[in-house]
């Protein structure tokens, strides 16, 4: 019986890579063929340009001095939309039961999941930024570099509570209320911490003031996916 | 391979799976009647470790499937309603991707051999949106045969069946059988391949009622048996 | 036995309202106002405890699944919420008088606000969930990140005051100094944990009750 031997060490660790990458590999393809979820996301974030603009009013300085709160807003309000759907395609013909039956440890299908979400996250996270330094004239050329670290330390903060929760509030009513309800106040000090930095590095401060806000988002991000790494098959079980 | 003792499941006050005890040998088919609500697809799930009991033991292919389910799943093919496909997906890509959760070879060469078995190789880069309910019936048990599975769990495998797919799905029963599998299959009717069957089990109330070798029975013996303990509740 | 514990948490309420009100001298600064603290502090400490026995609960349940576990974490959670509501109604008395604003985004406040949010939805979440084990399973995950959450809420949340606020702006602390202020507190926060543990009591034994129908 082929799949009934455990396989030791290094086929196992690359059997759990496998199986985490053939499912980033499975999300990608069904995203790029039904399309429905990522033009509108990105479509999503234009409208939300306009929205700030029109609540903030036409008062450019406004508008700068509120512009990091604005850029990580967009992001989160991005992200709850795009987040809460990570399990959608697994509710169709009882794929979700499928996954469970599947041997082997299951925080692969977390991290196949998660691995999809940044991606996605990121490409929002880059129209969003572009779209910002267009229509609202800023310069975010010039803190690029430590800027990006900012944003990739973000994005791990959000999708791992955020796929985490997800998985979760797909079997349970009320979703699309329950799904932010619970993420918002856990993604409270990630807010905290990328707007600050995001303003510092703005103003034109350099990376190593804003040392403090990065490893409080590197501990975090560290604790969010171990929990999501180790919890998952209890979620999974539903 | 399955050893069933005293299976029971409740939900609250609520008795849905009450002592079931059976056993099924390699290359046997149990056939398992029973009106809808009647407790039979609780009972496959629970044989699929998608459930745990209230009580009760279950040994499958020696293994303590309560205590490791883990160890119990890969011998498992299940085909239930769902049949586990991805609408997007090709019959093709499904398969790849269930082999890989699975842990197992995904190779191209094996794949395509899982769908011609069930012949879908023609529509083998379709995506799966397009396949009709017999189709998909068929996808689900090439995923269970790329699988190796050895104790096949099917649940309703004829519904919304014509009768070329449910002729169809008897004859994969009997290779399967050939093959040294077991299989148990749950239905609420008659229409289908029950002529595949070793034994016929009626699960009414939660309760197995009767378990007897098909040998045992004529068609029309059955029918009767039937009716008379559902007391004529037609489906 | 849970009797012996009202009765014993009524006298140790008693005893503290007569530290807090009669025993504890007026404080120097703030004044009459500043008494609420025996309200304030207790209840926060209380609501830690609390969300302490919801991790522990959410961790044994994975662990065992025995639904005791769950019960433990799901009644502790409703109290705890209580008192941080609590924690935050009284703070906010505390700070009209003193600062002049119901409402502000000092350090403390902000993270017990978060802190009440995350329960909440930590509720709203059992709430919805009929299986018993579906419910004890996720509300245990969300249990878990909800309080392994506290201290990096805690540091974001100071830092970021930090930044906005050079001066620091005093919490409702005790003054350290004073001794008699310092014993009134203690007595209070006894009583409290004695009515924490007399509602746990209560709630555990209703849950207890309802899964048996």
């Amino acid at each position: 019986m082929s799949a009934c031997a455990k396989e030791p060490g290094r086929s196992a660790v690359s059997g759990y890579a496998k199986r985490a990458w053939i499912v980033l590999w499975k999300d990608f393809l069904i995203e790029r063929r039904s399309k429905e979820h990522t033009n509108a996301l990105l479509f999503f974030c234009l409208l939300l340009l306009f929205l700030f603009q029109f609540a903030l009013g036409p008062d450019r300085d406004r508008l700068a001095a509120a512009l990091p709160g604005l850029l990580w807003l967009g992001f989160i309000l991005a992200g709850l939309l795009g987040l809460g759907r990570s399990f959608l395609a697994e509710r169709e013909n009882d794929c979700w039961e499928g996954l469970r039956l599947t041997p082997g440890d299951k925080s692969a299908i977390y991290l196949g999941k998660l691995a999809g979400n940044c991606v996605l996250m990121t490409a929002v996270e880059v129209i969003l930024v572009i779209l910002f330094a267009v229509f609202y004239n800023v310069d975010l050329w010039t803190p690029a570099a430590p800027l990006a670290l900012v944003l990739a330390l973000g994005t791990v903060g959000l999708a791992s509570v955020g796929t985490l929760f997800a998985a979760m509030t797909t079997q349970v009513r009320a979703r699309e209320l329950l799904f932010p309800v619970l993420l918002l106040p856990v993604q409270v000090p990630v807010l905290l911490a990328t707007v600050s930095a995001t303003q510092a590095l703005l103003l034109g401060q350099p990376l190593a003031d804003v040392a403090h806000w990065l490893k409080l988002l590197a501990g975090a991000d560290l604790v969010y996916v171990t929990i999501g790494l180790l919890t998952f098959e209890f979620v999974l079980e539903g | 391979m399955i050893a069933a003792q005293e299976l029971r499941k409740t939900y609250g006050s609520n008795i849905v799976v009450d002592g079931v005890s059976f056993t099924l040998g390699g290359g046997q088919c149990l056939a398992l009647l029973g009106p809808n609500g009647a407790g039979k697809t609780t009972l496959l799930r629970i044989l699929a470790t998608l459930l745990r009991p209230t009580a009760g033991a279950l040994r499958v292919g020696g293994v303590d499937a309560l205590r490791e389910p883990e160890r119990v799943r890969p011998l498992l093919g299940m085909v239930a309603h769902g049949s586990y496909v991805y609408e997007d997906l090709t019959a093709r890509e499904n398969l790849r991707f269930w082999e890989i959760m699975r842990g197992g070879d995904a190779a191209p060469a094996r794949l395509m051999a899982a769908l011609t078995q069930v012949e879908l190789d023609g529509v083998a880069d379709e995506r799966v949106r397009t396949f009709s309910a017999g189709m998909k019936r068929r996808l689900a048990l090439a995923r269970v045969l790329l699988g190796e599975a050895r104790v096949l769990l099917l649940d309703e495998p004829f519904t919304g069946l014509d009768r070329r797919g449910r002729k169809w799905v008897s004859e994969f029963l009997q290779t399967f059988k050939t093959a040294g599998g077991a299989a148990v299959v749950a239905t609420h009717s008659f229409g289908g391949g029950l002529g595949v069957a070793d034994r016929v089990g009626i699960l009414m109330g939660g309760r197995l009622l009767v378990d007897r070798p098909a040998a045992d029975l004529s068609g029309a013996e059955l029918h009767r048996l039937y009716e008379s303990l559902t007391d004529g509740t037609e489906n | 036995m849970t009797r012996a514990l009202g009765w014993l948490t009524a006298l140790g309420l008693l005893v503290g309202l007569a530290a807090g009100f009669l025993y504890a001298p007026r404080e120097a600064v703030q004044g009459n106002v500043q008494r609420i603290m025996y309200l304030h502090v207790p209840s926060v400490l209380t609501a830690y405890l609390a969300f302490g026995l919801v991790l522990l609960g959410s961790i044994a349940y994975l662990a065992t699944r025995r639904p005791g576990w769950d019960r433990l974490a799901g009644s502790a959670g409703e109290i705890g919420v209580l008192f941080t509501g609590l924690t935050i109604v009284s703070g906010s008395i505390w700070g009209k008088p003193t600062w002049g604003t119901w409402w502000t985004w000092d350090a403390r406040l902000t993270s017990t606000a978060v802190l009440f949010c995350v329960y909440v939805g930590y509720l709203l979440l059992r709430s919805l969930i009929d299986d018993p084990d579906a419910r004890g399973r996720y509300a245990a995950v969300v249990g878990i990140l909800g309080a392994v959450n506290i201290p990096i809420v805690h540091f974001s949340v100071k830092w970021w005051r930090a930044l906005h606020q050079p001066s620091t702006i005093l919490g409702p602390e005790p003054s350290p100094i004073d001794p008699a202020i310092g014993l009134a507190l203690f007595v209070n926060w006894m009583a409290f944990t004695l009515l924490f543990a007399y509602f746990l009591s209560r709630r555990m034994e209703i849950a207890r009750l309802e899964e048996q129908t």
